[in-house]
């Protein structure tokens, strides 16, 4: 009954218990996107302080974070912080705390680049047309800071939702398990059904973080300089 | 730490990063060669395939790798196409990387600007002769740190082929904490394997981007 496969979409509440999956996935990426931009901006000034001990110590946790393959920082926390400092840490929190952290590191960056790109005749220029400090960085760097900076957040929380899909691999279960659960029950009456449960998800991914690069996509043609 | 444990299984990991490195090198290959074809359709405006390309890349860069994998592995075979799972691995990474490699090199071809063209023109140079001495050798230099940043990229996304029973680093940690139980050592391994792999090339990438920062004209 290979032509009726996608009728498994519409037995049960399969449908529905895809969707509370990909709301898993949305939960983890949207927190930890959430706790990423304020930690991510602090550690974006943090990165811009001309100290040799300071510069040292973020250009070691940008680099390592950013070589490592998120899924094997994903391990490290939950499988060896379990064994070697004795915390059981859930999976989800292993999952946040991981994301966060990437997402601190992509993210100070950012706001790194974007600070640095503000060309120094921009203060200059302030200070002769006599605004203060206050005014300067309010009228004049903040706002161009935000212009390079919105775009590029919006696309690193696609990238979190699409890095979330590893959470799998450490046993949340999210869009994927419950994927596998709908195929592993109907197995037999529906021998079809991982083709249209992945097809399924591979769009449910899409539409989530195609809407979001569109905006991304806008934003930054609209602000270009 | 044990390190009997670890003298003991390294060569393991030798033989997993081997085969990361086999499917990963085969894969960027083949996403490089997709970008080219995929960055000139886009280039010169082709009619039709230009949306067909587009259309792609929206659907590349919006879905994780480990989905994509999945539905070729697990879907496929259902309608019959039966993929080892290395070759899994080679066309997902092509499918994911093919969209990041097109918009590295548009990117850098649509930076090269009009007024090279024109000058190119007025020395009375012919289109192909433009676009050989003039264009690309602009766009490519340009190109080579999203290039670079693409491959440590594409080498990282290879960490999820454990999810598709590929016996690759991941999978040989994964492996051996649970046969073992000794997931500090076997997690040292996999951190230090990864960085051996990843870091000269993060290294050389500065390196380059250095250098290629002389290749920019007019700006």
């Amino acid at each position: 009954m290979q032509d009726l496969g996608i009728s498994i979409l519409f037995k049960g509440t399969n449908f529905l218990r895809l969707l509370g999956g990909l709301g898993i996935t949305l939960k983890i990426s949207l927190i930890s996107a959430a706790l990423s931009v304020p930690l991510g901006i602090a550690f974006g000034m943090f990165m811009t302080i001309k100290n040799p001990v300071t510069r040292a110590i973020s250009r070691i946790y940008l680099d390592f974070i950013r070589i490592m393959p998120q899924l094997v920082l994903l391990f490290i926390v939950f499988f060896g912080a379990t064994r070697m400092f004795g915390w059981n840490l859930s999976n989800e929190f292993s999952a946040i705390f991981v994301f966060a952290m990437w997402g601190t590191a992509e993210m100070g960056d950012l706001v790194r680049s974007a600070l640095i790109s503000i060309p120094k005749h921009q203060y200059e220029s302030a200070e002769a047309l006599g605004m203060t400090k206050l005014q300067t960085y309010f009228q004049i760097i903040i706002p161009q800071t935000l212009r390079r900076l919105i775009p590029n957040t919006i696309n690193l929380v696609t990238r979190m939702i699409k890095t979330t899909s590893l959470v799998v691999l450490i046993g949340i279960v999210e869009v994927m398990k419950v994927g596998q659960q709908i195929i592993d029950a109907n197995r037999f009456e529906y021998p079809t059904a991982a083709l249209w449960i992945y097809g399924v998800i591979f769009f449910l991914y899409f539409f989530t973080c195609w809407p979001i690069s569109i905006v991304a996509k806008k934003l930054e043609a609209k602000w270009k300089n | 730490m044990d390190w009997t444990f670890i003298q003991k299984y390294w060569p393991d990991y030798l033989e997993a990063a081997g085969l990361t490195l086999r499917i990963g090198i085969a894969g960027i290959l083949c996403a490089v060669l997709v970008g080219i074809f995929c960055s000139a359709v886009l280039y010169f405006k082709v009619p039709v395939l230009r949306r067909i390309v587009a259309v792609y890349i929206e659907l590349s860069r919006n879905t994780p790798l480990l989905v994509q994998l999945f539905f070729l592995y697990f879907g496929l075979p259902k309608i019959g196409i039966r993929l080892e799972a290395g070759t899994c691995g080679i066309i997902g990474l092509t499918f994911l990387g093919g969209s990041y490699m097109t918009e590295a090199f548009r990117s850098s071809l649509e930076a090269v600007e009009t007024i090279q063209f024109e000058s190119a023109q007025s020395l009375g140079m012919t289109g192909v002769q433009t676009l050989r001495f003039v264009v690309l050798p602009q766009a490519l230099a340009t190109s080579v740190p999203a290039v670079v940043a693409n491959i440590i990229f594409l080498l990282k996304e290879t960490s999820v082929f454990s999810g598709i029973a590929l016996a690759d680093l991941m999978y040989v940690a994964k492996d051996l904490i649970g046969l073992y139980y000794q997931t500090g050592e076997a997690l040292l391994m996999l951190v230090a394997a990864y960085l051996i792999i990843l870091l000269p090339i993060s290294i050389i990438g500065t390196i380059l981007e250095r250098k290629v920062r002389y290749a920019g004209f007019g700006n």
